[in-house]
């Protein structure tokens, strides 16, 4: 004999569901609110800067030297640092990722592949504060010893390489995703015309992902541009306007955490520089962002 | 399938003009696939005339599939397959160390059940093989060998003023087609089809059928289909499959008018499959 059920639990239940359901939109609610808390203050404090600074000073002046007698607020040597490690970092990574995606994707046993997936993504368990030190105490005196006797002690091309080293399993593995998401059917449709694997690989499964690959590539730019503590320790945090690799130079997050460290007075322009510069990586960030989005949109995947 | 149909396949037959064959182009002799442990197809031994269409029936799960895939190596993608026996085209081996697979591939087209153009231009569809085997010495060769393979599969007055589009925006139909032109643009000398009507509406595999009947003159074709109809319309000579054995090949006219085994009659009567 089945009891019908009561109306009270009916309603007991109701409200159980309406908390719970309140419950659970606070939660998502409450990480959207402490985002827009970063930007407003971000903002803020960031109008502050730019009543004593003006924008235009702030993009075209070569030098950064807030903390000087003479202070000067170009954005540009940080810039060029952040734009010189992420570059050099995706000459590492892109290849390399990408190289490994289509190995694991496309020619690797599902045992290798169930072996190296995991391992590789090992690496991004490892705290970023060892990859600076790697830099500064192996890669350098490495590259010292070998092609580069002049290398200065900090440099860009470690810390970028290095950071290169720790994107890899970003893109490897996102572009693996997007590899193998490829139908087989295409596969055996290039296999079935008498095109190797190596072809079917590159010129029809890769050209078919390529939009997840392109999002691959963008996140780990993303990733590069804000990394910090390789290009903190490793890059020597010397603003310098430069396209060298080779020489020293601070990026955004460089600066940002070397002065956040530091006792600045609250409310002066020096500790002010610190939202401008948060700012632009915000900025550039989302630009990354947005391009990613149109490349999906772009290139959507037509099969 | 009813009592009609099979009258009508009847008609089929009898109103197909008689077919001189040529010699044989494949023969398969005691061929066994595993899939692991599961033993999948069964000694099976076959001639298949060249110029002509053979069509091969039988039962879901029956291992036609299977077959035709042996004829292009096209099990050796599948890990766990394992081909045992011989299979000759043209007097030569196939499954020889010293044979190219990739030059085997190129002489034995593949048409799929799915149309599965690449997500490129109409005009990069066709031009693939053709570049990965170096068969075009310039540009204008390239685009003669576009044109041509287009114009046999029927789809040049389609898609001539837009080679530029990709082959994914084309209809079911049409991506077909496409399929088979990008198949014949390579010049090979047998083309398999697996089902290739089974995603297609009635004028769409009408047109299909028309194109096979016009390819015949050129090429060795095989076709496999779960359509009566479809198998009596097209082709030369069938062959039934049961349950990963070769029950019974001969004429179309044969299988279809007068099978020898009553596993045959049931299926073509549509008491079983
Ligand atoms: N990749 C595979 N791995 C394991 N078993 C397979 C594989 N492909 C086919 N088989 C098995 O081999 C047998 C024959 O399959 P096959 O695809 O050749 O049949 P078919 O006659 O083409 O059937 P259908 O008409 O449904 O396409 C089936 O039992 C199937 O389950
Ligand atoms: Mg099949």
């Amino acid at each position: 004999m089945v009891s019908r059920i009561s109306p009270a639990q009916m309603r007991s239940r109701r409200i159980r569901e309406r908390m719970i359901e309140t419950l659970l939109f606070l939660c998502a609610a409450s990480s959207v609110l402490v985002t827009i808390g970063i930007v407003a203050v971000l903002l803020v404090e960031s109008w502050g800067f730019f009543t004593h600074v003006p924008v235009a000073t702030f993009l075209t002046d070569t030098m950064w030297t807030p903390l000087f007698d003479n202070p000067r607020y170009g954005i540009l040597p940080l810039l060029s640092g952040t734009f010189l490690s992420t570059m050099v970092a995706l000459c590492v990574a892109g290849p390399l990722g990408l190289t490994a995606a289509i190995y694991l994707s496309e020619f690797a046993s599902p045992r290798i592949r169930e072996t190296v997936k995991p391992v590789l993504e090992l690496l991004s368990g490892v705290p970023t504060v060892v990859f600076g030190f790697f830099a500064l105490l192996f890669v350098t005196p490495l590259l010292q010893a070998t092609i580069l006797p002049n290398l200065p002690g900090f440099n860009i091309l470690s810390a970028g390489i290095v950071m290169g080293v720790m994107i890899i399993p970003y893109i490897a593995s996102l572009s693996e995703d997007a590899l193998r998401a490829v139908p087989q059917a295409l596969r055996d449709g290039s296999l079935a015309m008498g095109a190797t694997k190596f072809e079917t690989a590159i010129k029809v499964v890769l050209p078919a992902a390529i939009s997840g690959v392109a999002a691959a590539f963008v996140l780990g730019i993303s990733r590069a541009v804000g990394e910090t503590m390789v290009v903190a320790i490793a890059a020597g945090q010397q603003p310098n306007l430069t396209l060298d690799p080779t020489q020293p130079a601070a990026t955004i997050t460089a600066y940002i955490v070397q002065v956040a460290l530091g006792d600045l007075p609250h409310g002066s322009i020096a500790y002010q520089t610190i939202f401008a510069a948060g700012l632009t990586l915000l900025l550039i960030t989302l630009v990354f962002n947005i391009f990613g989005f149109w490349l999906r949109v772009r290139f959507r995947e037509e099969y | 399938m009813t009592a009609m149909s099979s009258v009508s396949i009847k008609t089929t037959i009898a109103a197909k003009p008689e077919f001189k064959f040529g010699k044989n182009k494949v023969s398969a002799n005691n061929v066994n696939v595993f899939y692991g442990d599961k033993h999948a197809l069964k000694d099976v031994t076959v001639n298949i005339p060249e110029k002509a269409v053979m069509a091969f029936i039988g039962p879901s799960g029956c291992g036609k599939s299977t077959f035709l895939r042996c004829l292009n190596r096209m099990n050796d993608t599948i890990p766990i397959a394992k081909v045992t026996g011989k299979v000759e085209i043209d007097n030569q081996d196939i499954y020889d160390k010293a044979l190219d697979v990739v030059q085997l591939r190129a002489r034995v087209g593949m048409v799929f059940q799915k149309p599965n153009p690449f997500p490129k231009s109409i005009y990069e569809n066709i031009a693939y093989g053709p570049k990965i085997h170096g068969l075009a010495a310039s540009k204008s060769d390239l685009n003669e060998i576009v044109e041509a393979s287009l114009k046999k599969a029927g789809l040049w007055d389609e898609v001539k003023d837009r080679l530029s589009d990709s082959g994914t925006g084309l209809s079911g139909g049409q991506q077909q087609r496409l399929c088979i032109a990008r198949a014949i643009a390579v010049s090979p000398e047998i083309i398999l089809m697996d089902e290739p009507c089974s995603a297609l509406d009635p004028i769409a595999t009408a047109r299909i059928e028309e194109l096979i009947d016009e390819l015949r003159e050129n090429f060795t074709i095989v076709i496999v289909t779960h359509s009566m109809q479809q198998a009596a319309r097209v082709s030369q000579r069938t062959a039934f499959f049961h349950l990963g054995v070769l029950v019974e090949e001969g004429t179309t006219d044969t299988i279809f008018t007068n099978p020898n085994d009553s596993r045959t009659q049931d299926y073509i009567t549509g008491r079983f499959g």
